[in-house]
């Protein structure tokens, strides 16, 4: 089974093999290193390219009104706040032209915390980004969604940001994507670099085939009857354990909703699992203070107010500046499983 | 185009010869029109018949022998344009209508490049490789290192332009610019152009910066031609334009232009947009035109009254046109349109 960053390569190979992408380009994105998560490595298409985010955004841009399909990684998502107004500017570029100038072109960058990664490597972006209008956002949380959300990305014609969930990176999944060998072993003789020089090798590619996960279209994780667990990326994983464990314990029956798209989100999903439970939580790693949950629960609480059993909770990161290194302040910064868990219960035992 | 000019004789070392009457005049008409448009945009501005007004008279001389020397059309094999709000001389000599210009001045929904959207003088002509025009001060000077690569990787000689002023150069865009354009691993074809009017909004150049000449960033990077003109002069800009664009299409690499030129009305309308004592391009080149005997005052006077009876009349059309419907917000946001469960209603 690939883990997400093999899962992503094969996605860009299959895009720059059937999908006209000519050009995969960021900072160590080409040989040797093939991007500092490996989620580049032996692409015919990739690039280093200089140091320079706005550099690398602006290029992604003139790329997409040429027709050429770029991929352009941001190394980090801590990163990319210096180029906030061009990713604007592919947000806009339609809308300013009305409608003469579409900007199809993917900005791939790892987001969010759990590798301690400190101050500047474990920030997270869902909420500006999903401000930055026009532009589509997503953000899977297994290999096989990592790989056909890729595709999807690639195909469509708006701009999409694709957030990769640093700590799941190397996770494995549990799906197989269809063309990947079954032995996890075999794909990494295939396709992973080795090490030392590099300078000879090849990859070989499974004949891979094509996924697409439909952009905008939640997954429903796990059905569940007593309560909606809202959330997407990082915490998806670790959501479902926890849902796992409490129907084990027979403490509730979780639906856990993976959103996989912050923007355009599947308000649908959203709307006919709180029908069904009644009760609501939206969980995510981004801080407090215009959480873009929030304007979820403003919604849910405009257009379902009577519908809802209870009041609906958001539980997600602390309103402070940065992230700390020490274990300590991370988990206190952050949800952590047991977080979760008190939450759930919490919005469970709550009378109706 | 300019092959199309068959009295042009490149030999001579008069560059006035050298262009040959046809093209001097077809510029001087271009020259007129865009003067003649830009002030009735500016009267259109005061009079409220639209909103902010900002564009390039003063710049025609510049302006006009670009655009005259692009290589137009859709695609790779074409030249891209990424242009500022003082690019109207490039657009009407690539053969931009005057009315299309005055339909953005006027917020009508015909606006072509942006309906009713952006402020005048913010082009975008997919047809033509003219790429939207921004606001942001100096981006473009990043996104035409990404058409630039597209050539490059397609082959053949296009080449990517890029234009802005003098205060934007201090942006980082500006040296992304020079830095992607000249990487050893693929150098790109761009001409990169600075238009020097000497000031920012109200900051004279000559306060914050030390590089001397913006040309002078040249020098940092191997390889790479860095010269400065006087954009004034509509002739010496259309040589040394087409001197770069060459050494572009030939090379593969880029080329870094700066043009000296006027700021006839200020700023924008926000500092008043009123004529200031400065250089006119215009008058000099008439009076080089009628010293030369290519052409008289009676010529002359004509070119003037035919291009305003053209901007007057176009000015009367717009004014007949609809301005967009308040559900045209909704067009745009994505290709495929919003989904019915956007949040379309602006909160509750
Ligand atoms: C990024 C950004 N900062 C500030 C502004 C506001 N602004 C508009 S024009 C201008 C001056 C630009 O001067 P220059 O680059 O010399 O071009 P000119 O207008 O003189 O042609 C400023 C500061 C802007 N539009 N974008």
């Amino acid at each position: 089974m690939a883990n997400m960053a093999q899962a992503i390569r094969m996605a860009l190979h299959y895009g720059e093999e059937n999908l006209g992408v000519q050009e995969i380009f960021g900072e160590d994105v080409g040989p040797p290193l093939g991007g500092v998560f490996t989620a580049t490595q032996g692409l015919k298409r990739a690039w280093n390219s200089p140091l320079d985010e706005r550099g690398i955004v602006g290029a992604a841009i003139g790329l997409g009104w040429a027709g050429s399909r770029p991929v352009a990684e941001i190394q980090f998502v801590d990163y990319i706040f210096n180029t906030i107004d061009l990713l604007k500017l592919a947000g806009n570029s339609l809308w300013c032209s009305g409608g003469l100038m579409p900007c199809p072109v993917v900005f791939m960058t790892p987001t969010g915390s759990g590798i301690h990664g400190s101050i500047y490597h474990s920030h997270s972006f869902d909420s500006i980004a999903s401000k930055i209008h026009g532009m589509k956002v997503v953000c899977p949380s297994t290999a096989l969604d990592a790989y056909g959300l890729m595709i999807a990305a690639i195909k469509d014609d708006n701009p999409v940001l694709y957030l990769k969930p640093k700590a799941l990176l190397r996770a494995k999944g549990r799906d197989l994507i269809p063309g990947e060998p079954e032995d996890e072993k075999a794909l990494k003789k295939m396709i992973d670099a080795p090490i030392g020089d590099r300078s000879k090798w090849k990859p070989n590619w499974p004949k891979l085939e094509e996924v697409e996960i439909p952009i905008g279209k939640a997954k429903i994780a796990r059905e569940g009857r007593d309560a909606t667990l809202i959330t997407h990326g990082r915490l998806a994983p670790i959501s479902l354990q926890v849902a796992e464990e409490l129907k084990k314990e027979s403490k509730g029956d979780i639906e856990v909703i993976d959103l996989r798209s912050l923007i355009p989100y599947d308000w649908e999903a959203i709307t006919k699992s709180i029908r069904k439970t009644g009760r609501v939580i939206f969980v995510n790693e981004e801080t407090e203070i215009s959480n873009f949950a929030e304007h979820l629960l403003r919604r849910v609480v405009d257009e379902m107010f009577y519908e809802l059993a209870v009041r609906p909770k958001l539980l997600c990161g602390k309103a402070v500046p940065g992230i700390g290194l020490s274990p300590v302040l991370e988990n206190h910064s952050v949800p952590q499983k047991k977080d979760i868990r008190m939450a759930i219960e919490s919005l469970l035992s709550e009378q109706a | 185009m300019t092959g199309k000019v068959k009295t042009m004789n490149r030999r001579s070392s008069d560059p006035y010869e050298s262009l040959g009457p046809e093209l001097l005049k077809k510029m001087h008409r271009l020259m007129v029109l865009n003067r003649v448009l830009e002030e009735r945009l500016i009267k259109m501005s005061k009079g409220g018949d639209g909103f902010f007004w900002i564009g390039g008279p003063g710049e025609e001389g510049f302006g006009v022998p670009l655009g005259l020397q692009v290589r137009k059309g859709q695609g790779n094999d074409f030249d891209y344009l990424h242009l500022h709000y003082r690019s109207s001389g490039i657009a009407l000599a690539m053969g931009a209508k005057p009315i299309d210009t005055i339909r953005q001045m006027r917020t009508a929904v015909t606006d072509p490049y942006s309906r009713g959207r952006n402020f005048v003088n913010h082009y975008c002509i997919p047809k033509w490789n003219i790429m939207p025009v921004s606001p942001t001060i100096e981006t473009q000077y990043s996104t035409v290192i990404g058409t630039a690569i597209a050539q490059k990787r397609h082959g053949g000689d296009g080449l990517s332009i890029v234009t802005g002023g003098d205060a934007g150069t201090a942006e980082g865009d500006f040296h992304s610019c020079l830095v992607w354009a000249t990487r050893p691993a693929n150098p790109l074809p761009i001409l990169i152009v600075v238009v020097n009017n000497a000031y920012g909004i109200s900051t004279p150049w000559k306060d914050q910066h030390g590089e001397g000449s913006i040309s002078n960033w040249a020098k940092a990077f191997e390889g790479m031609p860095g010269k400065t003109i006087n954009g004034n002069d509509p002739v010496e800009s259309y040589r040394a334009i087409q001197e770069a664009i060459e050494h572009i299409r030939k090379t593969r690499g880029p080329y870094l232009l700066e043009a000296k030129t006027s700021r006839l009305h200020g700023h924008s309308s926000s500092s008043g947009a009123n004529r200031v004592d400065e250089v006119d391009c215009i008058e000099v080149f008439e009076a080089e035109l009628k010293k030369r005997g290519l052409m008289k005052t009676e010529d002359l006077k004509k070119v003037w009254s035919d291009c305003q009876k053209e901007c007057d009349e176009a000015y009367n059309q717009v004014k007949k046109e609809p301005y967009p419907e308040p559900e045209d917000i909704w067009n745009g946001v994505f290709v495929e349109g919003v989904d019915k469960s956007y949040p379309k209603k602006g909160g509750s």
